[in-house]
């Protein structure tokens, strides 16, 4: 039962269940990592792209050795009794006989296990934050089904205690906040390092592109079809995209006469510098669709106008149609077990990730929800085994995939996080046990080498503002 | 394919059991690991024996009875069915249809009237879907809208016939707390006088049916309404609170005095730990929201996962359930929030609990949170055998049913869910439209 005394947060959630992420390269291709263009649309000539620049810096870390641990990379490998370096933020090594440098932190993982930081691409911590009272209700502009001019960073409170339960409990290190669903155009998307600040640019993660919320399905057409007015219905949902899109290509056109041959400087409209950045390849749309029928035709409309869908969200029906997805180069991120909470998630079958995998698409989890990204370990495990239980065979490691790598590559910053290669972020857990087993709980989270968290020290539990002084702060959570 | 081999002679057996005459059936089923699902650990090469739809015996040492069907579950466990703690489980086809949601009623003049078990739908696909991730009973309650009175609520079973009440009018359900507060027409204070008014209005008519009214339009309180409370006053019937403050907390348990007859059964209490002896002290068992662990309102500030863990240590009887989460209808996730109360006992710092305990909180204790735990909730003597046989642990994510018997019968094994799995193994058409391939 989703509800009890938490009907308002129910209609939010109904209303932010979807979004769709989309990577420029997607997720066929090695390396996702778009670079954002520092400034215009396009090649210079125009205003900043990136306004609210990142002041994110890792804060200092020691060099850490953890020995004789199971080691899940990241990309599919699996590496027993191993040792894992990291100095200076960094992954320096991982492997067998690596060498302790002088003054390393040493640490015996005997029956552990060490991965990958967690990364949920879709999340609402910040925008939907705890509590979630009208004050706090941030995440879905839905005043006009087409609002890509709204940005979640603009509504993400620094201070939700979801980030710090994220952290702990989840071994969460990376995380897209996305707009909600109740618009078809909800607005651009932030990626955020899973590390308190006092403001969101605190947050941020250096360089990494934008996304674009997009919504199919029941909650446009909900939202306002009730106030009687366009989208009330599917068609209308593609009606007014197709309208919008054809309007954001004309945009484009005028912006790249201007910057190609000078002129006139065409208006400036904060809603078009988003679908450009799109069209342009910048910008990753992530779209929130459930049904494979959908899916398809939203396909078929980014032909149309010349963008690239990087994942949908919410996927519940993509087992459907694995081979469109791969074909086009589309990722799905979706729930191990959610269905049956509206008709659009009525066919919601826990093999979903399996047969994706099974069909070489590029799958993922993700969570939508201030508990379920505590447990994003727990939901593989779960759509693991249902695999397994249809004759599917995917290894644990491979499965771990779904939790780092291919999140990265669909956020575009698998070049510097996502697994345990040398040289990339040093984003880290160490789980006190099988992180695919209910019983297993992490014990140590790094974030860019820096210790963030410490089960065995009551001191490395952060407590955000807004708890501090209140019933229950400094407790274990 | 190891699964596949699995489970085929139990489809086998299953058939062959159908087939048969179940009413003066024994089944005794050996050498699994047996949790018994009233608090105790599990034990290792056990036997479970039932006979015309109630458990004989479980433990070690137990004799296979002559004539008795044997099902070997060496390499398995065999548990108690799990029981859903609070659910809508049978009331909606899907809680965002609206057009198939009896969860609520904004617009009826009847509150505490409602009783919900005539419209359970033992066809609805959440049933057999769940049935097949080891739920066999659920405790389905109504919602509150216009009124702190939901309700009353029923306990059903997940088999797969056409009766699916265990008991009907199994409590009454109420909001107090900020949802209550909602409901009364904004305050805290206004939910009270709600609840007070209606009680006294529900003596009035014990003491005079005739002249009581209850008919007219504007009456607050409609015969049926004054009916049901009277159950609720004469702790015939459980009266199920939804509230998650400490302080909302000790106002729920101090109604006692004032209404000794209430057996009161808190709902939610994610601040339950910090009145956990009062809770005790009381003798009132909670439904607690297994892992809330976040300031979700203003009202669960103090939320921490080791609530469940604190309030059994202090002597309260916790039942866990999906109360206030997001993963409708799957209550199949309990063993998963059974299991993380067991992981944290590794978290220093954190309180948890032993194997036994967190199974409990998903099978005897939800039904004695309601005194059905003699009827329901566990394999000893005399129960109904809702019995359960998992592929491995069956708190442990990887784990699945690979059998199930509900009131003694065997369930089938298939749901909605398999049909679209194995429809879509291959996912591309073949020489037919998919709509062919069944």
């Amino acid at each position: 039962m989703r509800t009890l005394g938490a009907a308002y947060r129910f209609c939010l959630n109904i209303a932010a269940v979807g979004a769709l992420a989309l990577t420029l390269a997607a997720c066929a291709a090695s390396s996702g990592h778009v670079k954002p263009a520092s400034s215009g649309p396009g090649i210079g000539k125009g205003f900043s792209h990136d306004p609210y620049p990142s002041t994110y810096k890792a804060y200092p870390g020691m060099p850490t050795l953890v020995r004789n641990v199971t080691i899940y990379d990241g990309e599919g490998g699996r590496i027993d009794g191993g040792e894992v370096l990291f100095a200076d933020g960094k992954i320096v090594g991982i492997g067998h006989d690596i060498a302790a440098p002088a003054g390393a932190t040493v640490i015996d993982g005997t029956g552990k296990w060490i991965t990958p930081g967690i990364i949920d691409i879709h999340s609402h911590l910040g925008d939907y934050p705890s509590p979630s009272i009208r004050a706090l209700s941030d995440g879905n502009e839905a005043t006009d089904p087409v609002t890509p001019e709204v940005w979640a960073e603009h509504s993400v409170w620094p201070q939700d205690p979801g980030f710090g339960r994220a952290l702990t409990n989840g071994g969460v290190t990376t995380l897209q906040i996305l707009p909600g669903s109740a618009n078809l155009f909800g607005g651009r998307s932030v990626v955020l390092k899973n590390v308190y600040a006092r403001t969101v640019q605190g947050m941020k993660f250096p360089g990494a592109p934008y996304g674009l919320k997009m919504a199919c399905g029941e909650n446009p057409k909900r939202v306002y079809g009730s106030r009687n007015r366009e989208p009330s219905t599917r068609m209308g949902n593609i009606a007014v995209d197709r309208i919008t899109w054809a309007k954001a290509v004309e945009y484009k056109r005028k912006w790249d006469k201007y910057e190609k041959n000078g002129g006139a400087i065409p208006d400036r409209n904060i809603a078009m510098d988003t679908l450009r950045g799109v069209l342009a390849g910048e910008i990753l749309v992530h779209n929130h669709c459930y049904r494979a029928d959908e899916m398809a035709n939203v396909i078929d409309m980014s032909k149309e106008f010349g963008y690239h869908v990087t994942a949908f969200h919410h996927a519940v029906e993509a087992y459907k149609i694995p081979d469109l997805l791969k074909v086009n180069g589309v990722c799905a991120a979706v729930w191990a077990d959610w269905y049956g909470f509206k008709m659009e998630s009525y066919d919601g079958i826990a093999e979903n990730l399996a047969l994706l995998q099974k069909a070489g698409v590029c799958a993922m989890i993700h969570s939508d929800d201030e508990n379920g990204i505590q447990r994003l370990n727990q939901e593989v495990a779960k759509a693991l085994a249902a695999g397994r239980r249809a004759g599917i065979e995917i290894s644990d490691a491979v499965a771990w995939e779904w939790l780092s790598f291919n999140p990265a590559k669909s956020l575009g910053i698998a070049d510097r996080t996502g697994s345990l290669k040398p040289g990339k972020m040093a984003d880290v857990v160490l789980w006190n046990g099988n992180p695919l087993s209910v019983y297993t709980r992490p014990e140590k989270v790094w974030i860019d080498g820096a210790l963030l968290y410490d089960a065995t020290n009551p001191k490395l539990r952060p407590v955000s503002d807004f708890e501090l002084g209140l019933p229950g702060s400094g407790d274990v959570k | 394919m190891k699964p596949v081999q699995l489970a085929l002679p139990v489809a086998l057996l299953l058939t062959a059991l159908i087939a048969a005459p179940v009413e003066a059936q024994t089944v005794a089923i050996v050498g699994g690991t047996v949790a018994i699902g009233d608090g105790s650990q599990p034990i290792t090469d056990g036997t479970v024996v039932f006979r015309d739809g109630r458990i004989v015996a479980a433990g070690t040492g137990v004799a296979v009875p002559a004539g008795a069907t044997v099902v070997d579950a060496h390499g398995k466990w065999v548990a108690a069915g799990m029981v859903a703690g609070f659910t809508n489980l049978g009331l909606v086809d899907a809680e965002g249809i609206e057009e198939s949601n009896d969860v609520n009623a904004k617009s009826s003049v009847f509150a505490a009237a409602i009783d919900i078990a005539p419209a359970i739908n033992p066809n609805a696909v959440a049933i057999a879907n769940e049935r097949a991730g080891g739920i066999t009973r659920a405790l389905v309650s109504p919602a509150t809208a216009g009124s702190i009175f939901a309700g009353q609520g029923a306990v059903i079973d997940l088999g797969h016939d056409a009766d699916p009440i265990t008991r009907a009018r199994a409590f009454q359900f109420v909001e107090l707390g900020e949802g209550g507060g909602r409901d009364a027409g904004g305050s805290r204070p206004a939910a009270y006088a709600m609840l007070h008014d209606a009680l006294a209005e529900a003596e009035d008519f014990r003491r005079s049916p005739s002249t009581f009214g209850g008919r007219e339009k504007a009456s607050l309180l409609k015969r049926g309404d004054a009916k049901a409370l009277l159950a609720v006053l004469d702790g015939t019937v459980p009266l199920l609170v939804h509230v998650e403050r400490a302080s909302d907390i000790r106002s729920v348990i101090a109604l006692i005095r004032t209404y000794p007859k209430l057996k009161l059964v808190l709902v939610g209490a994610s601040e339950g730990w910090m009145v956990a002896k009062d809770i005790a002290a009381a003798h009132v068992p909670v439904i607690a929201a297994a892992l809330a662990d976040l300031p979700a309102q203003f009202e669960s500030l103090a939320a921490t996962e080791s609530n469940v863990g604190r309030l059994t240590q202090a002597g309260v009887p916790v039942a866990i359930s999906t109360v206030g989460a997001n993963t409708a209808p799957g209550e199949h996730v309990l063993k998963q929030y059974a299991g993380n109360l067991v992981a944290i006992t590794k978290v220093p710092g954190s309180t948890g609990l032993n194997w036994g305990q967190a199974f409990a909180t998903i099978s005897s204790l939800p039904a004695r949170a309601l005194g059905m735990d003699g009827e329901i909730g566990s394999l000893r003597p005399g129960r109904r055998a809702d019995v359960v046989l998992w592929d491995g642990d069956p708190l442990e994510l990887s784990s699945a049913p690979v059998a199930i018997y509900i009131d003694g019968q065997p369930q089938p094994m298939r749901s909605r869910q398999t049909e679209l799995r194995d429809r879509y193994s291959k996912p591309t058409e073949g020489s037919l439209p998919k709509a062919y391939d069944r």
